[in-house]
């Protein structure tokens, strides 16, 4: 395999998020799930965004299209997108979430596939019906004989067995993986050329899960399609994309090629995540778990935001400043003090 | 009768739960009568024996009927047919199945559950005190003992007594999962089902709940029916395992033995459906399973008693696999032992295991 360098430098690539910071001020206290987030995803490439509940992984991919929470507020950064006219990219934090452009991107030129299909679909329209609007919506090219044959020909496309037949059944009249795989049809309607997928395979069994990533897998090959994965587990991630970010706390606190990152994870998080999870292949004697709990999102901890958790501290340095997060080699990005002595000056934006 | 007096001479062994034959069928009602049209074959005909300090691990997919067996068990819904001995403490033996009215509330002490999701199990307007305390005060303990132990009962599962007047919203998804085993410890008893108690959780926290409950089984000599989808978590917790395909029992050994060696194609197509947390390692599920999308209708249109069950989706059946049952029965090489599968061709296989 090439080695897969994300280089957001080159500033080419499709997808570009700088120093992205998301604050929601609620009746009970201000949250900070994002807290200074860069990434990059190149055409066609696939990367993942992994990390546990509260980490700010949903949050990222909800701030890209624009549909955050009420009360919360892209406070700075940018996240910059190269659209189908290729000119100039476009920076998704500047737009109006309301406006044209905006809702032309999302849908139409980055897609969304959610974790529980049957709450993502409207309960009383037909997926035909659901699809055939993306497609009404995105592209003004095809009547409407066209629009439902071209529905026809997605569910074909996802595996769907008698396609022409099951474009008039309710979301309710399928099976989870069923309605996985019409999900991703409608995701591939407006034929974007970014796809998020938030959690695809988790509400599903494994028999099934199988075969939705293969088919997502697939799907990006067949129309070189970037994919934002997002999950929170690592055998997905290990067999779907090239590129890993590890999410703790709102950062990025390590991110690298898919091999450099399970053969040799430079973050301790990163490390004792690997280490936690119990085998299937070996017999498993002893697992060594994370200890402590994940801190409260009202009262983030000061300093690197794993130090509460972490066992190779390197010293007071941690509980006091942010590490930046440095090269240690080959594109691979940690910000940890073992590896650093530089700080992120500290913010509160 | 005969068989049961048989089968409880067998129990001296240290057997201390053995389900027999095990069924639950819920009608299907339509129409404006809701006349019953049909019945949904839940659970089927499943029969197994749990050991004294022993964890069952009760595997399948969503629907399979495992949470219906784990209910049973507990009479929290009552069976079609079959029966649920049960071994007391005080060396009685009882047909869970059979109890009526207090008989089964004074069994139902020895028997506790621990639920999959720590959020919607625990009622927010209560404090951990008297969540914990809940099941003793049932058996007129006093506020006072109550407190010790409910003291005591959190310092075991690791949480912090001071925290006993929080409310649960207080707490983390691992912590509420704590408080959830304390709750069930209570009563101390001697077979806990647990239905999915990890799976709700963040990977990190997941290991620490499974050291907990293994630590627990070995210091309070607990039996464990551990039910769970999640081949990897059942490997490391659990000595013996029994796979499930809608409603029956389909195969059945010891933990290594069944990860080695499977005996029934479902089991050995489950073991490599789960992508490997590893980019090295190959993963051929996809591969592995017919391409056959009647895998995935909805099992409930599949009901019927022609043929094995996983049938449709095996790529190993022949006609004759669609005309016959198969029943659960010792496999060749393992004679002695008790490796137990349904399948017609358990005896011609070479499975692909661990």
């Amino acid at each position: 395999m090439t080695e897969v360098v994300s280089d957001c430098s080159s500033s080419n690539s499709l997808l570009e998020v700088r120093d992205l910071w998301v604050r929601i001020e609620r009746d009970t206290g201000v949250v900070r799930p994002l807290n200074g987030v860069n990434f990059c995803v190149e055409e066609g490439q696939s990367v993942a965004i992994v990390g546990e509940s509260g980490c700010g992984k949903t949050m990222a991919s909800n701030a890209l299209l624009r549909i955050l929470p009420r009360g919360a507020k892209i406070t700075s950064g940018k996240m910059l997108f190269r659209t189908k006219d290729n000119q100039e990219r476009v920076d998704l934090a500047a737009l109006d979430p309301n406006s044209k452009k905006m809702r032309n991107i999302r849908g139409g030129e980055i897609s969304m596939i959610f974790q529980e299909p049957m709450t993502a679909f409207s309960p009383v329209h037909t997926i035909g019906n659901q699809i055939e609007e993306m497609l009404r919506v995105h592209d003004h090219v095809l009547d409407e004989r066209q629009r439902h044959e071209r529905v026809v020909e997605l569910l074909d496309l996802v595996g769907i067995l008698e396609p022409a037949q099951r474009v008039h059944d309710y979301p309710f009249q399928l099976s989870g993986g069923m309605r996985q795989r019409a999900m991703i049809a409608m995701a591939l309607a407006s034929s974007p050329r970014l796809l998020i997928a938030d959690e695809p395979t988790t509400a599903l069994d494994v028999t099934v899960q199988a075969r939705v990533l293969k088919l997502i897998q697939r799907m990006q090959k067949e129309f070189n399609l970037a994919l934002v994965l997002i999950t929170h587990d690592l055998g997905v991630v290990a067999q779907t994309v090239d590129y890993v970010y590890v999410m703790y706390l709102g950062r990025i606190v390590e991110e690298g090629s898919i091999e450099t990152i399970f053969d040799s994870p430079a973050h301790p998080y990163t490390a004792a995540l690997l280490r936690s999870i119990p085998s299937l292949a070996t017999k498993t004697e002893n697992l060594e778990p994370i200890e402590g709990n994940l801190p409260n999102a009202h009262a983030l901890p000061s300093g690197c935001p794993f130090h509460t958790r972490c066992r190779e501290q390197v010293g007071e340095i941690c509980s006091r400043e942010i590490p930046l997060h440095v090269d240690v080699g080959a594109g691979h990005r940690v910000s940890c003090f073992k590896y650093t002595d530089e700080t992120v000056g500290a913010n509160d934006r | 009768m005969k068989l049961l007096v048989q089968t409880i001479a067998e129990m001296t062994d240290g057997t201390i739960l053995r389900v027999m034959g095990l069924k639950k069928y819920f009608p299907v009602r339509r129409g404006l009568l809701k006349r019953v049209t049909g019945v949904v074959k839940a659970v089927d005909g499943v029969s197994f024996n749990v050991g004294i300090g022993r964890t069952l691990g009760l595997v399948g997919e969503s629907g399979c009927g495992k949470t219906t067996i784990g209910r049973m068990i507990l009479r929290a819904i009552d069976p079609t047919a079959g029966q649920i001995l049960f071994r007391r403490r005080n060396g009685q033996m009882v047909d869970m199945a059979q109890l009526i009215g207090p008989d089964i509330k004074a069994a139902r002490r020895e028997i506790q559950m621990i639920f999959q999701d720590p959020y919607s199990s625990l009622n927010p307007r209560m404090p951990v005190m008297d969540l914990i305390a809940e099941p003793l005060k049932a058996q007129g303990w006093n506020t006072a003992e109550c407190e010790r132990r409910v003291v005591e009962l959190m310092d075991r599962v690791g949480l912090d007594p001071r925290f006993i007047r929080r409310y649960p919203h207080a707490f983390s998804g691992g912590q509420r999962q704590r408080i959830g085993i304390a709750r069930a410890l209570a009563v101390s008893p001697s077979v806990i089902v647990a239905d999915e108690p990890v799976s709700a959780l963040d990977v990190s926290v997941q290991a620490q709940i499974l050291n907990l409950l293994r630590q627990l089984q070995r210091d309070l000599n607990l039996t464990l029916l551990f039910i769970a989808h999640d081949l990897s978590v059942v490997r490391y917790l659990c000595d013996e395992v029994a796979v499930m395909y809608r409603g029956r029992l389909i195969e059945q050994a010891e933990t290594e033995k069944l990860f080695n060696n499977p005996k029934h194609p479902y089991t050995e197509s489950l073991l490599h459906a789960a992508p490997p947390p590893d980019p090295h390692a190959s993963w051929v599920a996809g591969e592995n399973f017919d391409e056959d999308p009647d895998a995935e209708l909805d099992t409930d249109e599949l009901q019927d008693d022609v043929g094995c069950p996983f049938a449709p989706r095996c790529r190993y059946r022949n006609d004759y696999c669609l005309q016959e049952v198969p029943d659960l029965e010792v496999t060749n090489d393992q004679v002695g032992t008790s490796h137990l599968a349904a399948c017609h061709h358990k005896h011609e296989f070479d499975l692909t295991g661990f």
